[in-house]
């Protein structure tokens, strides 16, 4: 995951940042603001709202 | 009185927790109604409602169910409250609500359409927060988790997983962050300067950010590392290669460090790689004694004290004089002090300059050398209260976002005429109340002459949404004093009930 430029964690700083927002829905409209680009996630508990069920499936990549 | 209580369970209904706190404040102030609830039907949030006897015999609740509790008088006012919710819920959103911008399902449908997303920020309920943070972390995505309630297990595995991909996992509990501009969860609208910060406390780099940007500094970026990055556990994984990313920064001149005191491993890492470090660092460890730092470095055991030395030793509100600020104010009560902090590490800061001062002092947030309440008698102690803790926030949103919160302590604490001064906190910026200090100004308005001084300081900076004089002038026009930063409200304080006997 690096390349000649450093590890990512390293280049986040110097490039623009673009979010994906997945939650609270009011951080969506103080990035506009502030001109940052920004996809709201329409989230809802994922495996039926079984939060053990969600995280497995999360470490499967489902 | 024949208590009735009312449930609707929504299957596969989702609304985030500050959407929800505004419709249970609608339900909660129905005529007849006695207690409301509406939230996601996780088990902690399940055990709240239970326990608050809530939940109707036979209930069953699933993360994805959207809850509607109603506890009134009667029936009737139980039934017409809980169709007020229902219609409230069913009303369609308004064009700006709606918003005509597209919303995928998934963070991956997300990345599929947008590869440019490079950043996650997460902030659903705690219990299914590590699962959407793994999915950006596979995604190749940077992630923010606001998210608190995450176990330590999750915490270090998603942080492992994430240095070795080479991204950045700042969080879980990482109430802010501003990475090139850009406001991440609870941030201030900062002048863009050549001092980084690396935030192990959300309200500490909210603090250092505002005073040095109001000094006329400016940050060049904020990571927040999430407040358990520090501990041996976790080793400071964010932390070290925070340090990292600000070194290779070239718009960043100087860092500093904000946390608690660290474990002494952690501590002697961290310490080591900022001696190999191009940057000169200010360490601040809020309540650390001091510790050994490489030459590079120098230390802090406050927030304010950080700003200053992030600022080459500029005094933060150089013409404030606490004594002389006291000795125009008549002492009411019997000497105490009880502050009442939305801020966990502004709480933190007090208890050191408190105890510094000589004065005895409990928190339910403790710092090192101070009482934990609960635990024993408060004994006479100076209360100092962090109302952004678990044990207030349980199933409500943060006392930033919702400062009733505050409400009923404070009304208490200005009858306690034990107490000579009430400490308090304002915290602006993104993502907090759009106006604290009219909802603070509303309580202590009826307070009588005798009650106990009120000292705030004003987190926040004059470009954020509220802006920091028009707060700070109503705090004033209502008889609050208002310092120019937390530590000098905390000596402000000292000041008065030192006054005795005048």
């Amino acid at each position: 995951m690096t390349d000649q430029d450093g590890p990512q964690y390293q280049q986040l700083l110097a490039r623009k940042v673009e979010v994906v927002n997945v939650g609270l829905e009011g951080f969506v409209k103080d990035l506009r603001d502030c001109g940052i680009d920004v996809v709201h996630v329409d989230w809802k508990p994922s495996a039926g709202g079984d939060p053990q069920m969600a995280a497995l499936l999360a470490k499967l990549g489902v | 009185m024949n208590v009735v209580v009312l449930n609707e369970v929504r299957k596969g209904f989702y609304l985030d927790s500050v959407a929800l706190m505004r419709l249970s404040r609608e339900v909660a102030g129905s005529p007849g109604v006695i207690e409301a609830a509406l939230m996601m039907g996780t088990p902690s949030n399940a055990a709240i409602m239970r326990n608050a006897g809530l939940l109707e015999e036979g209930t069953a609740v699933k993360g994805n169910d959207l809850v509607i509790a109603v506890k009134a008088e009667s029936e009737t006012a139980a039934r017409e409250a809980l169709d007020n919710a229902i219609k409230s819920l069913d009303k369609p959103k308004s064009q700006g609500e709606a918003q005509s911008a597209w919303r995928p399902h998934s963070i991956a449908a997300a990345v599929k359409n947008r590869p440019e997303i490079n950043l996650a920020l997460i902030s659903v309920p705690g219990e299914f927060a590590a699962a959407e943070a793994r999915k950006a972390l596979n995604r190749g995505l940077h992630v923010l988790m606001f998210s608190d309630n995450v176990s330590l297990e999750d915490e270090l595995s998603l942080k492992q997983q994430a240095r070795a991909a080479g991204l950045l996992m700042m969080g879980p509990d990482c109430g802010t962050a501003v990475i090139g501009g850009a406001p991440l969860a609870f941030a201030n609208k900062l002048m863009r300067g050549r001092i980084g910060i690396v935030g192990a406390s959300g309200t500490g780099t909210q603090e250092v950010s505002c005073l040095i940007s109001e000094a006329g500094a400016g940050i060049s970026h904020a990571i927040g590392v999430g407040g358990r990055d520090l501990k041996k556990d976790i080793g400071g994984i964010t932390t070290l290669m925070a340090i990292d990313a600000f070194d290779s920064d070239p718009e960043t001149d100087h860092v500093v460090l904000i946390s608690k005191p660290p474990h002494p491993d952690v501590a002697k890492s961290v310490l080591q790689r900022i001696g190999k470090s191009k940057k000169s660092f200010t360490v601040c460890f809020i309540g650390a004694s001091e510790v050994e730092l490489p030459p590079n470095a120098r230390f802090s055991p406050t927030l304010k004290g950080a700003a200053e030395l992030a600022l080459g030793h500029q005094k933060i509100g150089a013409g404030f004089d606490a004594n002389a600020v006291a000795s125009r104010i008549p002492r009411n009560g019997r000497g105490g002090i009880e502050g009442l902090f939305a801020g966990g590490t502004l709480c933190a800061e007090a208890q050191v300059i408190l105890a510094a001062a000589g004065r005895k002092v409990a928190s339910n947030a403790a710092i090192p050398g101070v009482l934990k309440l609960g635990v024993e008698p408060n004994d006479g102690r100076d209360r100092l209260i962090d109302l952004g803790d678990d044990e207030y926030t349980r199933g409500r949103p943060h006392p930033m976002i919702d400062p009733s919160v505050r409400d009923e302590a404070l009304r208490a604490a200005l009858k306690n005429r034990d107490l000579s001064v009430v400490l308090l906190d304002l915290v602006l910026g993104y993502g907090a109340h759009a106006d604290p200090a009219e909802h603070l100004t509303r309580i202590v308005a009826d307070r009588g002459r005798d009650a106990p001084a009120l000292i705030a300081s004003v987190v926040g900076t004059e470009q954020d949404p509220q802006g920091r004089s028009a707060q700070v002038r109503k705090l004033e026009q209502a008889g609050i004093l208002v310092a120019p930063s937390n530590a000098q409200a905390c000596e402000l304080a000292v000041a008065i009930v030192q006054n005795a006997g005048r």
